[in-house]
């Protein structure tokens, strides 16, 4: 019977994994697809169905299995379509100098939050915990102003230095960091150490799974980006592939596929490289301090 | 608390610059410039910003519409997790790769599935191919009142693997022997459900609720790339109304709408505090 049962709830939840997992599925098996079977399928020439009011119409016929596996999107996308391996690197340039520069600076700052005593330091963590509740539009414009008097306008820095300083890191690392005992940095300083030598020779060492975590948590997060590309970046040749890729799927299918497929691998392969770390570090911040 | 001082100082630098600049400063510009007529020069005007946003039908509408979606999501989701994390904490088969396809949603960028949603709501989408095959009347999703419900599954479907990893650790963290001992004095499951793990999930609770809501926001992305500047009534959010005045150049009601949205913002994470803090004297 306890058989049984397992068994049971293991099919339940199958189904609902199965769902979940469905639109990056049908993502892949379509971007193997020829790309005259995706006209036939998504240009509304694809199947006949009767409607209520009993007359034909032509209807998106969604198919998982491809006729003929084939690689002709992914060579339409990379030989014939330069600007997307361009805006490819575009996002790569924005993302990896934000990922490097929060872990610099985050993990710095989650020292003195976690481990160093000093006036009106909860209250500033209160502070950096508050800006990270706020959506992006809420700051929009004195952004604006920021960016445009510093010169940052259609620059990537006006994207990857607010990148750099958001809270999240100094939040998320500081969380691993309470988690390390005083008596290490009490017994490192009888020895005569530093605050930095014991930030890098102890902490850092002691805190890797948390940055891992964190370097995952930031790629994801930012290479998602929509909103600071659309309002920073006029020009579109600088713009990341997040906002190129919504523009290639209006109406035509053909490449888009493909292009998504591209677009989301390298998140996917991280994630199933890095599982564990990012699940504890998603565990850890929810962990209260 | 002061020894410390000048070393948290130095380690402090980097971030706080770099913060203050494009977070702190921002923000405090963004409420002043919420009473001014103009972000040039301006004089104070007091509540007049306010007022126009409140005589405003879209801002009213964005509003309401954010609340509904937040008031409606959130709680569903967190129900929902609950019941995955439980399910997912009893002995199953592959029960690792059932995991990862619940968290898998997460890292998948929003821009490479739009597509996909696109095709399975669209008039002639999908979905509707299946109503049509079960001689249901098909439904206009993205333009008509369903659009919420779309948001809101679209939504669930994201996030909904990150409060699962939450609730498991949670779930996790409970002492074994709470149930035994209940186990001994005859408790029944519901009973054990009620008075042990709902008790012991509270701080997660607070954590995921936190989270889902920030989250609701970012639900502004999907919109954004599946109906654009102006989608159906219906999911016109906050965001898009910050957008467009941003657009139109008209700041002030922007100001003024961003100043709205972080006090709705912060009485609401002060409410859930004082539940918190309420609930923690309460279980000591």
């Amino acid at each position: 019977m306890a058989l049984f049962r397992k068994l049971a709830l293991t099919i339940v939840m199958g189904v609902v994994a199965t769902a979940m997992l469905f639109p990056i599925i049908v993502t892949i098996t379509n971007s193997l697809m020829t790309e005259a079977e995706i006209n036939y399928n998504y240009s509304l020439i694809g199947k006949m169905v009767n409607t209520a009011a009993g007359e034909k119409e032509r209807f998106i016929n969604l198919k998982l299995i491809p006729d003929w596996v084939s690689f002709g999107q992914y060579a339409e996308v990379f030989i014939h379509k330069p600007v997307f391996l361009h805006m490819f690197w575009n996002s790569v340039y924005l993302v990896v100098p934000i990922i490097i520069g929060q872990v610099l600076v985050a993990s710095l700052a989650a020292y003195a939050f976690a481990k160093l005593r000093f006036w009106g330091r909860d209250k500033l963590f209160v502070v950096y915990l508050m800006t990270m509740l706020m959506p992006f539009q809420v700051t929009l414009v004195p952004n604006y102003i920021i960016a445009d008097k510093l010169g940052l306008m259609n620059t990537n820095s006006a994207i990857i230095l607010p990148g750099i300083f958001s809270a999240f890191g100094v939040f998320m690392l500081r969380q691993f960091m309470l988690h390390i005992p005083y008596s290490y940095i009490e017994a490192a300083k009888m020895d005569g150490a530093g605050h930095l030598r014991i930030f890098y020779q102890i902490i850092v060492p002691l805190i890797q799974p948390g940055i891992a975590a964190l370097v995952v948590l930031l790629f994801v997060d930012n290479w998602n980006m929509v909103e600071q590309p659309l309002i920073f970046l006029e020009d579109s040749f600088k713009q990341p592939l997040s906002l190129y890729l919504s523009r290639i799927n209006e109406g035509a299918f053909g490449v888009a596929f493909a292009a998504s497929a591209v677009y989301m691998a390298p998140m996917v392969l991280l994630f199933l490289y890095a599982e564990s770390y990012f699940i504890e570090g998603i565990q850890l911040s929810g962990i209260k301090g | 608390m002061r020894k410390d001082g000048v070393v948290a100082v130095l380690f402090l630098a980097p971030s706080l610059i770099g913060f203050a600049i494009f977070y702190l400063i921002p923000f405090a510009m963004g409420f002043l410039y919420s009473f001014q007529d103009s972000t040039v020069d301006g004089s104070f005007v007091g509540l007049d910003n306010y007022k126009a946003l409140h005589a405003s039908s879209s801002f009213r509408k964005a509003a309401a519409n954010t609340f509904l979606f937040t008031g409606v999501s959130v709680p569903l989701i967190i129900a929902l997790s609950l019941l995955f994390a439980h399910l997912l904490s009893q002995k199953l088969f592959i029960r690792n790769w059932l995991q990862t396809a619940f968290v898998m949603p997460l890292v998948v960028p929003v821009a490479s599935i739009v597509m996909m949603w696109q095709i399975l709501f669209d008039w002639n989408g999908t979905l509707n191919v299946w109503l049509q095959s079960l001689h249901i009347e098909r439904i206009d999703w993205m333009k008509s009142n369903w659009a919420t419900g779309v948001l809101v599954i679209v939504y669930i479907w994201k996030n909904i693997g990150y409060n699962i990893i939450l609730f498991l650790a949670g779930l996790q963290s409970i002492p074994r022997d709470y149930y035994e001992t209940a186990d001994i004095e005859g408790a029944s499951k519901f009973h054990k459900w009620i008075h042990i793990t709902l008790v012991y999930l509270t701080p997660t609770m607070f954590f995921v609720t936190l989270m889902s809501i920030i989250n609701s926001f970012k639900v502004f992305r999907e919109t954004y790339l599946i109906a654009g500047d102006y989608p159906h009534d219906s999911i016109y959010m906050l965001q898009h109304y910050m957008n467009n005045m941003f657009l139109s150049l008209d700041i002030q009601k922007l100001t003024a709408a961003a100043t709205l949205m972080v006090g709705c913002i912060l009485i609401l994470v002060s409410l859930l505090l004082a539940v918190e803090r309420r609930f923690r004297n309460f279980m000591d």
